[in-house]
């Protein structure tokens, strides 16, 4: 698509070298002290070049739901928050339960252009958790789907949840496990607590996440295969998931940049911006995933970004939809909650929110190292501004529970495939396939 | 204060306030002419998506007493039902001129959520929302004991006052409200009631936790207020069956003989006779049971008063 070359100078890399990277056509050709002359050169002094953010855990509601969110707004948003890769959930309407619908998913993906949309397929056949998706047939269908996950939905069956993890084994596939025993959370509402006791809203209980995380680590060393658990939000979880690392148990776990920042005091006033599932959980749980961030037992950060019409989140609590919009905030949040507060530095801070979920989906053109040969997925990062979230964004959706916060750390440029696709914090239009 | 959407809001001036004006407005119910001119040309619409007739009656006499037009929309029969949203039913109420708006709603926080919403300017008084609060009941009993236990004058706190709340605390919008209030008013407030329904949390609530009946009504409480045990709250395993909980929590006949004569009965309605409460207990001379009934007038006239006249004229 582009031959030009684009020169960035005077940047660092996660391990803090200052350096110039080259990017000829779609991939990095020279990382250097070295200065070449090119058409564009940009300046990039004070910021840092990290390999492109991979999101394993996004909604862009496409097809079905295109009033929330659309592949192209989804991934445009994406790519404002430094992401050059997204994982569409399958929760869509058809169900991406087959090849058909996550080879759409694929071609609006590369048709919108602006990150690799890497579709996600269903575990069960129209996520009711009785007979499996064609995983199969997905897998070896053009959008080489490996991530399986019913999200929204918990695969609660005992039966099927050993089977799928059994069969996505011949092709190294891994089942992405949304957590929530259906039973202890009928009509759950927010956290189970003092304060969901005071508010009559109906409790949604930590054990709940934590009984299928227990019995999924076992599952997976029972039959030999690999769990990855979506969105961990109690400190009993981290628990679970840390003792099964130690048995050596093939299990990964992705936290949200909500629930490091926000608690479920935030439930007080009904709002139900703050309404999401698994729900916003107490301080003492947030602080444990930060740690089990900076431990290691949680490998990635993933955004669930869950865009949602305004009308659903304008009414009464117990009607209002779940979820939250997360990608355009995902970096600041992991900065301002991580690096901050001296949990960790940048080399893990690149791993949370490109190496690994890159590792996880097995992509080979993301979360790579950013030396001559890798493919041009970078994102240029400023780790020195402190800003106030507004509530713009690309997204169709506003439900930004974050507007007003103070966050530091911006995405200045994002470049996928060796095309600009932010610059200087603002969306490019780039040329699609459609045009 | 333009809402009144929670006890808990509320500070002991102002509890005291309304409970004082409360006292005024029974006067006024014991004139043969029951009306004040206060709320001429307002316009109160009292909007029901959940079924109720006390309370409804309740708010609309008190408004009618008040000398202000009163609207009645129920969910049955209405746009709800066809799927109007929250925001649009109250919208069209507003456009038609109302400007206060008495909301009984099946969602915990709806009162909340219009009194918040930016398509609302009406002041909002709850009716009860969900299982989360119904302020006016609580008023109501507290009213009902000052006048009971200190005397129909008196116009002091509660300090000093024992009061246990018997039976499904975790559903109940009634036992909240009181609690609340109750505290504000320097009552000590004890809990009973099967652990399903009463979870440890609610000691961050209350004075006292008990889980067994017998204990507590052991206690000394001058105050024992039964709560209505819905009957679906079997169905969703929370207790065994109506009667094992009439017989570990229930207000029988035998339990009712052995409390002090003085201690005072109390039950929000409606009752579920012989599951929570014998009619022994329920009929007798020491039950509040039809003057919690009678004060809830008073008291939904001081707060349509308090909110509509003193606090609008105030500005």
């Amino acid at each position: 698509m582009t031959n030009q070359e684009t020169q960035f100078t005077n940047v660092s890399l996660s391990d803090g070298t200052v350096t110039n990277i080259l990017v000829s056509g779609e991939a990095i050709t020279y990382v250097g002290t070295d200065s070449k002359i090119t058409a564009e050169v940009i300046d990039c002094t004070g910021l840092l070049a990290l390999s492109g953010f991979v999101d394993l855990h996004t909604h862009l509601r496409e097809p079905g739901f295109e009033q929330s969110e659309t592949i192209l707004t989804g991934s445009k948003a994406a790519a404002k928050g430094g992401f050059t890769c997204v994982h569409p959930m399958a929760n869509t309407n058809p169900v991406a339960d087959n090849s058909a619908v996550v080879e759409q998913v694929l071609a609006l993906g590369e048709a919108a252009g602006y990150v690799q949309v890497q579709p996600i397929g269903a575990v069960t056949s129209n996520l009711e958790g009785k007979n499996l998706a064609d995983l199969g047939k997905m897998n070896s269908s053009a959008a080489k789907v490996t991530v399986f996950s019913d999200d929204g939905k918990c695969v609660s069956d005992s039966l099927v949840m050993r089977r799928a993890l059994e069969y996505v084994k011949a092709f190294g596939g891994v089942i992405a496990q949304h957590a929530q025993d259906p039973q202890l959370t009928v009509n759950a509402q927010m956290n189970e607590s003092a304060l969901s006791l005071k508010l009559g809203l109906t409790g949604w209980p930590a054990v709940a996440e934590e009984a299928i995380i227990a019995r999924d680590v076992l599952l997976t060393e029972e039959v030999g295969s690999r769990l990855h658990v979506c969105h961990v939000s109690t400190k009993g979880s981290v628990d679970v998931i840390r003792w099964a690392k130690s048995r050596g148990i093939n299990v990964t776990a992705e936290v949200t940049p909500h629930h490091l920042i926000l608690t479920e005091d935030l439930v007080s006033e009904y709002n139900p911006v703050y309404k999401v599932n698994p729900p916003l959980r107490s301080n003492d749980d947030v602080k444990a995933l930060r740690d089990a961030v900076a431990d290691g037992t949680i490998d990635i950060i993933a955004t669930d970004h869950a865009p949602h019409t305004a009308d659903s989140k304008d009414c009464e609590w117990g009607e209002a939809a779940f979820g939250m919009i997360g990608l355009e905030t995902a970096a600041a949040i992991a900065k301002t909650t991580l690096i901050d507060t001296g949990l960790i530095g940048w080399e893990r801070f690149e791993e949370l929110l490109s190496k690994n979920p890159a590792k996880i989906s097995g992509l080979s053109g993301q979360g790579q190292e950013l030396v001559s040969g890798s493919a041009a997925n970078i994102v240029f990062f400023d780790p020195r501004t402190s800003f106030t979230v507004d509530a713009s964004t690309e997204s169709k959706s506003s439900n930004n529970p974050y507007v007003g916060m103070q966050l530091s750390g911006t995405v200045v440029h994002t470049m996928f495939r060796g095309t600009l696709t932010v610059k200087n914090s603002m969306i490019q239009e780039i040329g699609t396939k459609n045009d | 204060m333009k809402h009144l959407l929670s006890t808990a809001d509320l500070d002991l001036a102002t509890s005291l306030e309304l409970l004082n004006l409360s006292v005024e407005m029974q006067g006024v119910n014991s004139r043969d002419i029951k009306k004040l001119p206060a709320l001429t040309g307002r316009t109160v619409a009292n909007l029901f998506f959940e079924d109720s007739t006390r309370t409804r009656f309740s708010f609309e006499i008190a408004a009618k007493r008040l000398s202000a037009d009163v609207v009645n929309f129920t969910a049955k029969g209405s746009s709800v039902s066809k799927g109007e949203s929250l925001k649009d039913t109250i919208l069209t109420l507003e456009a038609m001129g109302i400007e206060a708006l008495v909301v009984r709603h099946h969602h915990s926080g709806a009162a909340n959520t219009i009194a918040n919403a930016a398509w609302s300017n009406a002041t909002v008084i709850n009716a009860g929302d969900g299982t989360h609060q119904h302020p006016t009941q609580a008023l109501t009993d507290s009213l009902t004991i000052r006048q009971a236990l200190k005397g129909k004058d008196d116009l002091g706190d509660l300090s000093g006052i024992k009061v246990l709340i018997v039976g499904d605390i975790l559903h109940s919008r009634v036992a909240r409200s009181n609690i609340d209030l109750l505290r504000t008013l320097g009552a000590y407030v004890g809990l009973v009631g099967p652990s399903t329904l009463l979870p440890s949390s609610a000691t961050q609530l209350a004075n006292a936790v008990y889980h067994n009946l017998d204990e507590a009504l052991s206690d000394g409480f001058d105050v024992v207020m039964m709560l209505r045990m819905q009957m679906e709250r079997m169905n969703s395993v929370f207790v065994p069956n109506a009667n094992e909980y009439s017989t570990l929590w229930g207000l029988s006949t035998e339990r009712f003989s052995k409390l002090n004569s003085k201690t005072l009965i109390m039950h929000p309605g409606p009752m579920n006779r012989g599951l929570e409460i014998s009619s022994e207990a329920a009929d007798s001379p020491q039950s509040a049971i039809v003057d919690q009934v009678r004060n809830g007038v008073a008291v939904r006239m001081a707060v349509l008063f308090k909110l509509l006249a003193q606090e609008s004229s105030a500005k």
